[in-house]
Parts: structure tokens; sequence; C-alpha cells
């Protein structure tokens, strides 16, 4: 164990962290803003990177298959949320429970028409290829994971502080009566934030497919990671999620190389940790 | 007779036409049920969580799974279990269980709602992940294949047998869990989930109402696994993943929380959908998605609802009075 493994090891954290990032965020976002945990998250990461398939497979185009798939399935994110979760009301158990009704219609789709088979998302050749950095053969793939988190982080950073919109959803996610009380259309930011998160999901999807893969099984694997970067960051917070995509990616990462056996709990035992001791996460708001 | 009595008449029937019926069908039917009632344990014990003190557990398969794998342990490198010793299995698999809801219940009481939710998936996430990754103790994701069920004068092979044995077990859970519920304690988490500042007012401990709630639902989450695991020969991650406590929670809303047996006959329509169903037809799963999203969209009282709805129905045809009366208990 030299400095090259920890080198490597930690350079493989913060790329699934930036992975991560792309999950956690956007869950973080509705939660700060709808108070809904929603468990077809991870649905929206898997049909991400089967919708990204199919465009790759009849158009031929990853350049395409990005948007397509993220556009996609922000629409269906959209209408759940306008059709099935709007009209509920809030009662968090019977929305956690829709959306594990709607994660299983997913799971259900998804095997029908993309079949059970495991695909693997290849990124284009330019992507493909490593770099040589002080004698440590780094991916290029995994350099522009890091680099997208980055990207999709200043801008919703920018979004957050620095626009109108932005200051709605903060003060949606601080007190969404008086943000009502003071004429900010609520309803309509739960809307877009969740399509948002949906959007960003299967941005994650599309791109974790290139070295997760897409089968069946992954949307309930990401999952409960989602949730522990979410809850370790604290909940609708982006810096937040930032740091919690960065902590869960280098502790996962850790934990399996160097005691795999505790590996997971590692992950999740902090979690509850955290909740039990500061239920709004590490940098959430109170 | 009271409308109390009357429902308990109504299950005692009920089980009785099963304990006569189910035994004379097909041994898939006698399988199916056998699963049916050693899950529903685990689901009546989250109904105790969810449907009278208000707590809805994301974690509930932790306990099935300390049960589970505490048996399956036990058979295969000691051979414990599978004789007379197997009674001291299920006190010690309720016990073990009870001891980790007792850890976990520290950390997880305190919290409420959404928060609650999310611990209570954490929590579980935790015991999934040994049993996932702690390859030495559990055989990781191949699970561990249990050498055969117990022999102790009866036969637990025999499926039949196995059956009544489960069934008993069963009865027995309900019945004691029914006690709890009917009892000044049980009365007290009902005021909780209602309106807990109030009963802490009058000077109820609530926490420590809660706390015992959580950690009796998790001794009896451990019966469940100590018989699941028999019943299945085989467990796995698979028996403590998210989705197995998810499944859990959408069988009691879907009997009707608050109701115990609802909870049963949750148990029991889904593992029909997903183990008879599925031999059927390959679509099988939008029926039960659907079947989830209709209830909670249509249904939050669950199945168990259903009677009441429809005398509730009744009664508005024949006087619109009543109608602004049951609006107002509403």
């Amino acid at each position: 164990m030299d400095a090259r493994f920890w080198l490597i090891q930690t350079f493989n954290g913060v790329s699934y962290g930036a992975l991560l990032f792309l999950v956690g965020s956007g869950l973080s976002l509705i939660f700060g803003v709808m108070r809904i945990v929603n468990l077809s998250h991870g649905s929206y990461f898997l049909l991400g990177g089967y919708v990204a398939l199919t465009v790759i497979w009849t158009a031929g185009s990853w350049l395409l298959a990005v948007p397509v798939a993220a556009v996609t399935v922000a629409v269906i994110g959209l209408v759940m949320e306008r059709v099935f979760l709007r009209p509920l009301g809030f009662d968090p158990l019977r929305q956690v429970l829709l959306t594990v009704g709607f994660a299983f219609l997913f799971q259900q789709a998804a095997l029908d028409i993309w079949t059970g088979n495991p695909f693997d998302i290849d990124p284009p050749a330019a992507l493909t290829k490593s770099i040589v950095v002080g004698g440590l053969h780094l991916p290029l793939y995994r350099i522009f994971m890091i680099g997208v988190a980055l990207a999709i982080g200043l801008a919703l950073w920018l979004m957050m502080e620095k626009t109108r919109f932005g200051a709605a959803i903060r003060a949606t996610v601080d007190d969404a009566q008086m943000a009502r009380g003071v004429g900010i259309d609520t309803s309509l930011i739960s809307m877009l934030i969740f399509a948002l998160g949906a959007l960003l999901a299967a941005l994650g999807g599309v791109i974790g497919g290139g070295f997760l893969g897409v089968y069946p099984g992954l949307d309930f694997e990401m999952l409960p990671v989602a949730f522990a970067v979410v809850i370790i960051g604290g909940m609708g917070s982006l810096g937040g999620a930032a740091i919690g995509a960065l902590l869960v990616g280098l502790a996962d990462n850790f934990g399996k190389a160097l005691f795999p056996e505790v590996s997971y709990f590692t992950l999740y035992a902090p979690m509850a940790l955290i909740l039990a001791v500061r239920p709004t996460g590490l940098f959430g708001r109170d | 007779m009271t409308r109390a009595r009357c429902k308990v008449l109504i299950v005692i029937a009920a089980l009785a036409a099963i304990a006569l019926v189910v035994p004379h069908s097909t041994s898939f039917l006698i399988l199916l049920a056998t699963r049916a009632l050693a899950f529903s344990i685990l689901v009546m014990s989250l109904d105790l969580l969810l449907g009278f003190a208000g707590l809805a557990s994301l974690g509930q398969a932790a306990y099935l799974g300390v049960g589970a794998y505490l048996t399956a342990i036990l058979a295969t490198r000691y051979q414990f279990g599978l004789g007379y010793d197997f009674g001291l299995v299920v006190a010690l698999g309720m016990f073990m269980s009870a001891a980790l809801a007792a850890v976990f219940g520290l950390l997880a009481v305190r919290a409420t709602g959404v928060y609650f939710l999310m611990i209570t998936l954490a929590l579980g996430q935790c015991v999934w992940g040994l049993a996932y990754r702690w390859n030495s103790l559990t055989g990781g994701d191949n699970g561990i294949n249990l050498p055969h069920r117990p022999q102790f004068g009866i036969d637990l092979a025999n499926e039949v047998t196995f059956f009544y044995v489960v069934f008993g077990f069963f009865v027995v859970s309900l019945s004691i869990m029914y006690t709890l519920v009917r009892s000044p304690f049980g009365r007290s988490l009902v005021g909780i989930r209602e309106r807990e500042p109030r009963m802490k007012i009058l000077g109820y401990n609530t926490w420590l109402h809660k706390y015992l709630a959580f950690i009796i639902a998790g001794a009896f989450g451990g019966l469940s696994g100590v018989l699941w695991a028999h019943t299945a020969g085989i467990v796995s991650p698979e028996n403590v993943v998210l989705t197995t406590s998810v499944d859990a929670l959408l069988m009691t809303v879907l009997g009707g929380p608050g109701t115990l047996v609802g909870g049963a006959i949750g148990a029991a329509v889904v593992l029909f959908i997903r183990e008879y169903l599925s031999t059927l037809v390959h679509w099988w799963q939008y029926v039960l998605g659907g079947v989830y999203i209709l209830v909670i969209l249509y249904l939050p009282g669950g199945l168990m609802s259903i009677p009441e709805r429809i005398r509730r129905r009744a009664a508005r045809a024949e006087a619109p009075a009543a109608q602004s009366l049951a609006a107002a208990k509403l």
C-alpha cells in the first residue's frame, strides 16, 4: 500500500463521487423543496441509461443520447409529479409508497423493453483513452465525469444563488408556507424541481452507464447510496450534496479496498448516526 | 354482540377455514400459504409500529434478516436447532432481533415522519451491507443453504406438518399482538400516533412507549425470520435488501394499517401475485405496481376498509343526514 494506491483510490473515489453528485443533488433538491422521499429516483437513473442505449442503437450517437435520455426522463418525472404526487397532498407515507409503486412499474417496463441482459454504454472513442500523470494511468472517462459534475454543480449553484428562480427555490426550501404567502408559486417550483431532479438522475444514468453498466436491479442499488449522499450532506442543500457525494464516493472506494467485509456498513452506519444526531444532515438547512 | 367481538369471530372462522382447507390443496398452495404466514408475522410487527404507533419503518427486513441468518448459521455451523433445540433457536432469534431493535431504537425512535423513514432505511442498509459483504459469516451474495428442517418427534420436512407449525406461530403471534394493542399500552400508542404532545402533557413517557413498541416489533420480526429461513431453505441478502422492507410496508398499507390481520391479507395478496400470477403471465409486476398505486390513491385504509366503506355508502344512500355525520367523524 504505497502512495500510488492512495492516489488511485482517491481518484476513483472522487470520480465515483462525481457520479453520485448528479444523482444526489437532484434527490436533495426534491427532498428540500417537497419533503418527498422519492424512492423512484433510482429508477430515473436506470431509465436514463436505458433510453440512452436505445438512442445509441438507433441513431448511433452518444452525444445525442445524453440530452434525449435526460429530457425523456425529466418528462416522466414531471408527469409523475403533476398527475400522481401533487393530488396526494402532504402525507409522507403515501408519497413514499406511491413512488415505490412507480419504481416497480418502471422495473417491469424496463425488463419488457430492454430485456434482462446487462449492457454497457460505450462512450465516444475520444473518452476511452487514459492519460498518464506522474506515472499514474488515469482513464479520461473518469476525468470527464468529474468535469461534468463540476460543470453541473456550477450551473446549479449559479441558478440557485444568482437568479430570481433560485431565490424562490431557496425560499420554498426554508419555509414553503411563507414562500406562498409572498406570492411564490410553490406548486410550479415543485414541478420544475422534480423534473430537474429526474433529469439529473437520468444524466447520471447515462454517464454512469459507461462504467457501472446498465442492468436490472441497478435502480435499487443506486437508490440507498443516493440517500446516503443526501443525508450525509444535508437535505435541500446543494453544497451539502457535493460534500456528501465526495464523502460517500471516497468512503465507498476505500471501504471496498481496505475492509471489504464491512464496506457497506461503514457507509450506512455513519448515515444512521448523522440522522440520529443531526436529522438535517451535516450541512442541511434547519 | 359488539362489533369488535364480531370481528374477532370472523377472524377465528377465517383462520379455522385456512387450517382446514389449505392442507388438502396442492403442495404449491401449501408452500405459498406457509410463506405468506411466515412473512405475515413480519408485516404484523410492522403494523404494530405503523398502524398503532404511527412509525413507518423502511428497515423492518433487518429483523427478519437477523432471525433468518441466526437460524441458518447455527444450523450449518453447529447443527444447532435441527431437533428439539429448534425452540431455543426461536427464542434466541426473537431475543437477538429485539436486542438489535433496542440498539437501533435508541437512534431511530426520537425521529418522526420522513426522518424516521430515512433513519430506518439507513439502519436496514447497515444490516444488508453486513449480510452482503461479510462473506466469512454470511456467505455473501450466495447466502446460506439450510441443511434440512428440524425434526423433533414430528418431521417438519413434511410440508403439511410444517404448515401447521408456522400456522401455530402465526396464531400465537397474532393473539399476543392483538392483546397488546388492546391493552392500555396499545391504547397509549394510538394516543401518541394521534397527538404526541398531548400524551406528553398527560404525563406519558411517549419515547419509552415507542421504544418498547419498536423492540417488540423487532422480536416478532426475528420470529418471522427464523420461520422464513426454514420455509425458504435459503437465507440470502435478498431477505434484508431495501425492497423486502418496502414490501413489508406496502403489504401493511395494502391490507390496512392498524388492523394486524390486514397485514396478513396484504402479505397473502402480494405473495399470491408474485408467486402464482408470475407463473401464468410475464407482466405480473404491472399488476402488483398497479394494485399498490390504486390502493394508495383511492383506498388509504387498505383492503380491510372495504367493508366499512360499503357500509358507509349504504348508510349514505339511506339517510343523507348520516353523510354529514360520517364526514364529521373523518
